[in-house]
């Protein structure tokens, strides 16, 4: 059964459709990246995904279990305790971090564990400190957000993210408000992660790191899902137009 | 003659700071009770909020008292304050936490709509309940933002409370007048303003202690 199951997806903000209908499945231990250009719907299919925003149709299930469902046309979604269980299948990272800035980073790590998943403070600490030195952050658990870097901020945000134990793990542009130098830190252990098998979903302009990282690449444009396939297949052999265009301006 | 004077005069602040604390007490909460009626998504409540402060800031606090202990009685006939001084000075309470906790719902307000969406949603994706995510995320970061325009609305409200005075509630400045009818003296009405000068130097010293404090991050 697949991780993630996305059915006829379709969303608009008033008159502008943003998402036309995408249907797509992560498998476990994959490593999907959506590409595309600004505009063309990436983050709003990680936000429905995530229900962040409501979808206008279409149906979203994580292994087998609806997050919403289209019955005839009617979006059903999933009341409180299964919407609750259903939520903790996945995490996500923002493309601005969004840690709370009034809390250190090992507060950050182990707010939800220890409020949501009612683990004791003692366990969510030892697990927060293996994340940490994971991300390479072992010295930094009392520091507070706005001492670190943007890339030391988004490598915190992705160990809150996995103290909850995500089935799958989704990435706004993870890197897109980081410089070149600390956008490589953040990829790394992304590269690890993906080593490791965390199932995962990333939207990204890196599209070297697309390339080398993912199994699956998505190519979304106006609101669709214009190709994917193998990383090797559509970067080296784009069938369409648009995408040879795409990757032409992204000069690869 | 100091010594006669100083005591009545503390016996007055002893008066005044009464109101500033029960005031404090009742306008800390209901400004966050009417900041959320004036952000409201039910448009009609927003609306009748945003009215109400509207009248209440748009009026001097001296209109204020005056209307709300003489106006039950032109309009109902009775007195619904009770007699006496106890009733004039819940009169005063009244007044002036409905006048303050309009201040201070507007500073509340700033101080939430200036959290980002970012936060809110974090705290969604990560499983917390609304209660969870307004009490542990927001509200911290609110109390930060909110302390020093707080700051200046509180040294406000220690002057203020000599305005209870024109319904006949004996504060600190009634007792330092008393002395010019009773003793031919103008100075103790002077040396009240020592006294407020005194407590709101100690409140800003506070203040600005609790800003310190909270130094050690940035929203």
């Amino acid at each position: 059964m697949a991780v993630l199951e996305i059915k006829d997806l379709k969303k608009s903000f008033g008159k502008n459709e943003v998402l036309k209908g995408i249907s797509f499945c992560v498998q476990k231990g994959q490593t999907v990246a959506i590409i595309g250009s600004s505009g063309s719907g990436k983050s709003t299919l990680l936000r429905c995904a995530t229900n962040l925003e409501k979808a206008d149709s279409g149906s979203i299930a994580y292994n087998g279990e609806y997050l919403v469902l289209d019955i005839d046309g009617q979006q059903k979604y999933a009341q409180k305790e299964e919407l609750s269980k259903i939520r903790s299948n996945f995490g996500l990272v923002f493309q601005n971090f969004n840690l709370f800035p009034h809390l250190s980073v090992m507060q950050n790590i182990i707010e939800a564990p220890v409020n949501v998943k009612k683990m004791s403070k003692a366990e969510a600490e030892k697990k927060a400190r293996e994340l940490l030195s994971q991300m390479g952050l072992s010295d930094k658990e009392n520091a507070y957000p706005c001492e670190l870097s943007g890339g030391q901020q988004q490598r915190v945000a992705i160990a809150r993210a996995l103290a909850l134990d995500p089935e799958v793990l989704f990435f706004d542009e993870p890197t897109s408000a980081l410089d070149p130098e600390l956008t490589g830190e953040v990829l790394a252990v992304i590269r690890k992660l993906a080593d490791k098998n965390m199932t995962m979903v990333i939207v990204t302009h890196e599209m070297a790191f697309a390339r080398d990282v993912a199994s699956h690449v998505i190519f979304m444009d106006k609101g669709v899902i214009a190709e994917e396939g193998e990383p090797k297949e559509v970067f080296y052999n784009p069938k369409s137009q648009r995408l040879q265009d795409f990757l032409h301006s992204a000069s690869l | 003659m100091f010594e006669t004077v100083f005591k009545a005069l503390m016996e007055g602040f002893g008066e005044s700071l009464k109101i500033f604390a029960l005031t404090l007490i009742g306008a800390l909460p209901l400004g966050l009770i009417i900041a959320f009626g004036s952000m409201s998504k039910f448009s009609p409540l927003k609306y009748f909020t945003r009215a109400i402060v509207w009248i209440i800031r748009g009026t001097p606090l001296m209109l204020q008292l005056i209307i709300i202990f003489y106006g039950p009685g032109l309009i109902l006939g009775t007195n619904i304050w009770g007699i006496g001084s106890k009733g004039r000075f819940i009169a005063v309470i009244v007044a002036f936490v409905l006048n303050y906790g309009c201040y201070f719902s507007e500073i509340y307000r700033g101080g939430i709509e200036g959290i980002s969406q970012g936060q809110y949603e974090a705290g969604q994706v990560l499983g917390m309940n609304k209660g969870q995510i307004f009490f542990r995320i927001v509200l911290p970061q609110v109390f930060k933002r909110i302390i020093p325009p707080m700051s200046n609305e509180i040294i406000t409200l220690v002057k203020d409370t000599s305005l209870a005075r024109v319904i006949g509630v004996y504060e600190l400045i009634h007792f330092g007048e008393a002395f010019i009818k009773s003793n031919g003296l103008i100075w103790p009405l002077f040396f009240t303003g020592v006294f407020y000068l005194v407590f709101s130097g100690i409140l800003t010293l506070l203040f600005g202690y609790i800003e310190k404090k909270l130094n050690y991050y940035r929203v």
